[in-house]
């Protein structure tokens, strides 16, 4: 068995075996072993040229990172949590995303950005935000969201792969989650949703940490005799608007679980698009499950209230199916 | 010129020391006084296409700081890399992207250094390395480090310029940059264009320590006080400091002191200095006070000096025809280069 957190921990060490022109850098990714212990042990294999520690500059080191993708490197720039992204914003949004249109063309930025999102242990409002939405609004950025272990093991090698900035949001409740992984796993794409559930009344649309508790959702769905298919976006921009649109043409019906706050969500997002690409195929209006409206408080029972949780998408799923 | 290492209370000296540059010969007294001219017949001509309205958006000048950029520019070879600021016509100029390409950017044309879709403030050229025109200010200090960083890590002996005003030193960036540069001995040449303002907020308004080179010297940064209109004393600084970047000794400073003699952009109406200070700085114009320094030294004369202006008239008239004559990018390319077009990157992680 394979941890999620050895799964991407895999994906960049075959990358940097596989080019080194590939380096990581970041806040205590190298002595302290990663502040997920994603990068325990590369440091002794890769040494401190190429497994940087930084100091805690969120904004001089990936900008840094954007400088030496332009300049020929292929670095990986890991940020502690998406709280801490708000201080490297600028670089992120003001020049990786736009140099290559504002350069006419000449400056691409072959630059990965990996960092933790969302909640679930209780580590309060600077740490818990699920802040994807933001990012996937950004033309020039692709946005992608790994859910499975085959996917922390193989977005990554594609994110490197990619003329563009990447961003790879690691749900951190899944760095622990465990599953078979095949010793031939490699680089997936990153470009298309995946059916995770096959079904035929509903269409449940869900990218990372919610995935899993959509489908435990989906099971008691099926038990009730109600069948939903699970989509995982996997990658939240470019959206696969037409896997989106194909699965509700199906159902005809959808309801979207997504932990960011609802007010302009991806989940608004989605909802838009089946509006504007599906509406003659609804049988009922699109529904959302989706993170309360407040900074991610510390108690456990008021966190998890403020979460996505089955019983919330099981209730949802029955409002729209009527039954 | 004056270090400012670890003991910072020698950057108060500003006392120069004989300019270096005087030996390198008439012909290079003279391409230095010529590239001045350069920056500033075009962006004359700039001034008055605005005014025209053939140019949009901001128009920064560079009028009064000529010798900043053409004297620390000197000091870099091909190989080495520019970041910029928004000011940066100048710099893209001396650099060596054509007078044509830069002025079809300011008409928003095809043909223009970033295909119209920069601007003013976002002049770009890959076949010279420059980096931008950036105008987030300070945004481009981290930029710069990561060239360095790429280079530093493939063993090549480059140097990156980065160009910045003092309004950045008051940016977080500003400091998150030297520190990692410093700490990483990235190879830097940081050039602190100190204008005395941020926009229309005086330095001293704005800084707790107005003297920029010691907080460089902070971070362990070697650090020089320049008088930013003289051409040869920047060029010697840069020459130094360049050297040392080159031979692996880490980032190096260099606060240019400088002064904008027009607005800040031409929205403004310039309420915040005085007119007599703008005249004071005016009688340092480093374009004419080099003329007459290269006169009294016999190394130019008056015909020589027509026919500079002249030659330079004849670019900057080519470079406007070259602009108006463009074309626009037609409406169904808007929005190309979001992303890469489809090509394959051979050294590509599996």
């Amino acid at each position: 068995m394979t941890t999620y957190r050895e799964a991407v921990r895999e994906a960049i060490r075959a990358s940097m075996i596989a080019d080194d022109r590939v380096f990581l850098m970041g806040e205590d990714v190298g002595r302290y072993g990663g502040c997920y212990a994603v990068s325990r042990g590369l440091l002794e294999e890769f040494g401190p040229e190429r497994i940087r520690d930084t100091p805690l500059s969120e904004s001089a080191f990936v900008g840094a990172g954007i400088g030496a993708a332009i300049n020929g490197m292929r670095p990986i720039v890991e940020i502690m949590t998406v709280n801490f992204s708000l201080l490297a914003l600028d670089q992120i949004v003001n020049t990786a995303a736009a140099l290559l249109h504002m350069s006419g063309g000449q400056f691409n930025v072959p630059l990965v950005i990996r960092m933790a999102t969302g909640a679930g242990r209780q580590v309060a409002a600077q740490h818990s935000h699920s802040l994807e939405g933001w990012y996937a609004h950004v033309p020039g950025l692709k946005v992608i969201a790994p859910a499975t272990i085959e996917d922390a093991r193989g977005m990554l090698p594609t994110a490197l792969a990619d003329p563009d900035p990447v961003i790879i949001f690691e749900h951190a409740a899944l760095y622990n989650v465990e599953g078979a992984l095949s010793s031939s796993a490699g680089a997936v794409s990153i470009d298309r949703a995946a059916v995770r559930r096959a079904g035929t009344d509903v269409t449940l649309i869900t990218f990372g940490g919610t995935l899993g508790r959509t489908l435990v959702a989906a099971e008691q769905l099926g038990n009730a005799g109600v069948s939903a298919e699970v989509l995982d976006l996997r990658t939240l921009r470019p959206l696969d608007t037409n896997a989106i649109l194909d699965s509700v043409r199906k159902t005809h019906r959808a309801v979207v679980v997504d932990e960011e706050w609802r007010s302009g969500s991806l989940s608004a997002e989605i909802s838009a698009r089946i509006m504007e690409g599906a509406f003659y195929e609804l049988d009922a209006p699109v529904a959302r499950v989706c993170g309360a409206e407040v900074p991610i408080p510390y108690a456990r029972h008021l966190e998890q209230a403020a979460l996505p949780q089955p019983a919330a998408i099981v209730e949802a799923v029955r409002a729209v199916v009527g039954r | 010129m004056t270090t400012t290492t670890a003991t910072t209370e020698n950057a108060t000296d500003t006392a120069e020391q004989p300019s270096e540059a005087r030996a390198a010969g008439g012909d290079h007294q003279l391409h230095l006084l010529r590239e001045m001219l350069r920056v500033r017949r075009f962006e004359e001509r700039c001034g008055e296409l605005y005014k025209e309205e053939k140019i949009r958006g901001f128009l920064h000048l560079y009028i009064g700081e000529e010798a900043v950029a053409t004297g620390v520019l000197q000091a870099l070879g091909p190989e080495d890399a520019v970041v910029a600021t928004y000011r940066e016509h100048g710099h893209a100029l001396v650099r060596g992207v054509s007078a044509r390409a830069i002025m079809a950017e300011m008409y928003g044309k095809q043909e223009g250094c970033s295909g119209g879709r920069g601007g003013s403030m976002h002049l770009f050229d890959a076949a010279t390395r420059f980096y931008g025109g950036n105008a987030i200010v300070a945004g481009g200090l981290p930029l710069a480090i990561g060239v360095a960083l790429a280079d530093k890590l493939q063993h090549r002996a480059r140097v990156t310029a980065c160009f910045f005003g003092d309004g950045a030193v008051a940016e977080g960036e500003f400091h998150e940059t030297l520190n990692l540069a410093a700490l990483w001995q990235l190879p830097v040449l940081f050039c602190c264009e100190n204008n005395l303002y941020a926009m229309g907020t005086a330095i001293e308004r704005a800084q707790s320590e107005t003297h920029v080179a010691l907080k460089a010297a902070a971070y362990r940064i070697p650090s020089w006080d320049v008088d930013g209109m003289d051409v040869e004393a920047v060029e010697s600084a840069a020459h130094r400091a360049a050297a040392a970047v080159r031979a692996g000794e880490g980032p190096h400073f260099l606060e240019l002191r400088t002064y904008r003699f027009r607005a800040h952009s031409l929205f403004d109406p310039e309420l915040y200095r005085e007119k007599e200070e703008v005249e004071r700085w005016k009688q340092r114009d480093p374009i004419a006070t080099y003329t007459a320094t290269l006169r009294q030294r016999g190394v130019l004369d008056d015909a020589q000096l027509a026919a500079m202006e002249d030659e330079v008239l004849r670019e900057v008239d080519d470079a406007v025809a070259f602009a108006e004559a463009g074309a626009w990018e037609p409406v169904e390319t808007l929005t190309r280069y979001v992303y890469s077009e489809p090509k394959t990157d051979p050294g590509a992680a599996p």
